[in-house]
């Protein structure tokens, strides 16, 4: 490749990249303006404003942490909200970690009848949108008493398809032979699990929780529609609902919000494309014949 | 050959894949089924039995046939689209260039940002003052109004792409990776050109790779309903009014027919596509294999 078409190729991804970008830079940067700045740069329909439009300001005039301050501290429904988002999504993706991993290894490793069928039928519910999933989780729900309760969130969550598929593939590539070997050694089933498929899954285990916590940070229907004291709602709901009333401290409260997921991805990013990149389903890779 | 079958061993395999099996079936299988049979009656408690009417019923809706039409065109677009940016960009990214590490970061980043959090910047940028009128202005183009008309289907797709292209990205660059060197080494010996090695090296050794981020892209297709939702509420302009929406307000409604047909009936579109899809896979690796 020549000199000047990797300079090209640059340019076009610099550009990109900061397109990519630019939602978070300006929710960054105005989280630190005042609201009235704020109020100024997107002011609300008024007569005598008409034709003007929003400002694109990416540089506050001057740095205040106000935003933080109200959203942490002078408002109590914003922390209460956010310890109902970690009650809620912990148990979630916890619980989806254990058991996607054991349903993972015997879908992966394991012969018996049936299998690819149950594995069909697991992709096939890993598809659905949830409005379709809706319905049947509700009528279980519902004749369990569980409705309005963070567990109607949590169950559903829990048994989610996309774990034990994620983890299937990402089994998959673990070699026969580790496996064979170890029972030739002597090792159970359940030794085999603990001792070789765990720690070979680790890259895939930490991309299915960081994907998992997302996924459940951001929900918004189910809280909705399962729960009906607004006390209860996660925090999720809370900032669809202060974007237009409280601009001047939306920002902030968004940034206070991703921060956890952000974390978690710098921490994580390599584990995060470990496992996505092991997701594809190429039925090349040799199917597991254990028992 | 593998050991022998163990009675012992069976049993642990099956307490390991018990619970995520018994879980699937109380909460999606058992109740999926009894929602089929809800569908063929006309109450839920003590109901007479009414054949495919619902279905008709639904079928009939208008807001229902506005609400699938806007899904498809939604998907049709929106799919191929990001397979063809994502694959644009992993090769790009596949290239030896400096920070490519640092590029592919920024496009992951839309992938781990919740969606409520950035949507007011989506807001400023879509509202009829917002950020892309103001570019507008300036080379003297009249202002759009975005989100109340049939432009608002731009703005889903721009935030589907923002959010998803990331996890295409990774996707297409383990395929890439996966390309043994040797065949475009082979493939220039012979004369072969940028754009034959394309369609007969890359685009070929990339199928398995493209089915899976098909099959992901219209998954996450569906979740877009999220950002829509946060954007324009429950009933937004009619052109980006999709079939979640139409469920989501039967059942605030408490349409349980409507609700239910139309699930059954987007599962099944669905089942049929993955049908499809892994037939034509297998068609496919089967060739390649030969």
């Amino acid at each position: 490749m020549g000199r000047i078409n990797a300079k090209i190729t640059t340019a076009i991804l610099i550009a990109l990249a900061l397109l990519m970008l630019f939602p978070l830079m300006l929710t960054v940067t105005n989280s630190f303006m005042s609201s009235r700045e704020i109020n100024d740069n997107y002011t609300s329909y008024d007569e005598e404003d008409k034709g003007k439009f929003f400002s694109i300001k990416l540089i506050p005039n001057s740095v205040t942490l106000r935003q933080y301050y109200d959203v942490l501290i002078a408002k109590h429904k914003f922390l209460r909200m956010f310890w109902n988002s970690v009650f809620v999504v912990l148990p979630i993706v916890a619980g989806q970690v254990i058991i996607s991993s054991m349903a993972a290894f015997v879908f992966a490793k394991l012969n018996f009848r049936g299998r690819d069928f149950l594995f069909f039928i697991y992709i096939i519910i890993m598809m659905m949108p949830f409005q379709v999933t809706l319905v049947p989780n509700y009528i279980t729900l519902d004749k369990l008493g569980l409705i309005d309760k963070y567990s109607s969130i949590i169950f559903p969550g829990v048994f989610g398809a996309f774990g034990v598929f994620l983890l299937r593939q990402f089994m998959m590539t673990i070699p026969n032979e580790c496996i064979e070997a170890a029972k030739v050694d002597g090792c159970s089933l359940i030794q085999i699990f603990f001792k070789i498929i765990l720690p070979l899954s680790k890259g895939g285990i930490a991309s299915q929780a960081i994907l998992s916590f997302i996924d459940n940070a951001n929900m918004v229907e189910q809280p909705l529609i399962f729960l009906k004291d607004a006390n209860k709602y996660p925090l999720s709901i809370y900032l669809s609902r202060i974007n237009n009333a409280e601009l001047g401290i939306a920002f902030a409260a968004g940034i206070i919000y991703m921060l956890p997921m952000l974390l978690m991805f710098l921490y994580g990013e390599n584990y995060l494309v470990e496992g996505i990149s092991h997701s594809v389903i190429d039925e090349g890779v040799e199917k597991g014949e254990y028992i | 050959m593998f050991s022998k079958f163990k009675k012992k061993e069976t049993i642990m395999a099956l307490i390991l894949i018990a619970p995520s099996v018994i879980g699937l079936l109380i909460f999606y299988i058992i109740p999926f089924i009894w929602m089929i049979i809800y569908s063929f009656f006309d109450s839920p408690i003590n109901g007479k039995f009414v054949g495919i009417q619902n279905y008709i019923g639904l079928l009939g809706n208008n807001a229902y046939k506005q609400a699938v039409a806007n899904t498809a065109i939604f998907t049709g677009i929106s799919v191929p689209l990001i397979i063809i940016l994502s694959l644009l960009l992993s090769m790009l990214l596949n290239k030896k260039i400096r920070f490519s590490h640092e590029f592919r970061t920024a496009f992951i980043v839309p992938l781990v940002v919740p969606v409520a959090s950035v949507i007011i910047f989506f807001e400023l940028l879509f509202d009829y003052r917002g950020f892309l009128n103001r570019i507008l202005d300036f080379f003297n183009i009249a202002p759009i109004d975005w989100m109340n008309s049939s432009y608002a289907m731009i703005a889903v797709i721009t935030i589907y792409i923002w959010k998803n292209v990331g996890y295409n990205i990774i996707l297409f660059l383990a395929g890439l990776q996966g390309i043994p060197k040797e065949y475009y080494e082979a493939a220039s010996m012979d004369g072969a050109g940028p754009a034959a090695k394309f369609f007969h090296i890359t685009l070929v050794y990339l199928m398995p790779t493209t089915f899976f981020v098909i099959i992901i892209s219209i998954i996450n297709s569906f979740k877009v309903f999220r950002e829509v939702y946060l954007l324009a509420g429950d009933y937004p302009h009619q052109s980006i009014y999709m079939l979640q929406h139409y469920m989501n307000n039967a059942f605030r409604k408490l349409d349980y027919h409507k609700l239910v047909t139309s699930a059954i009936l987007m599962t099944l579109v669905i089942y049929i596509f993955v049908f499809i899809l892994f037939k034509v896979q297998k068609r496919i690796n089967d060739a390649i294999g030969n």
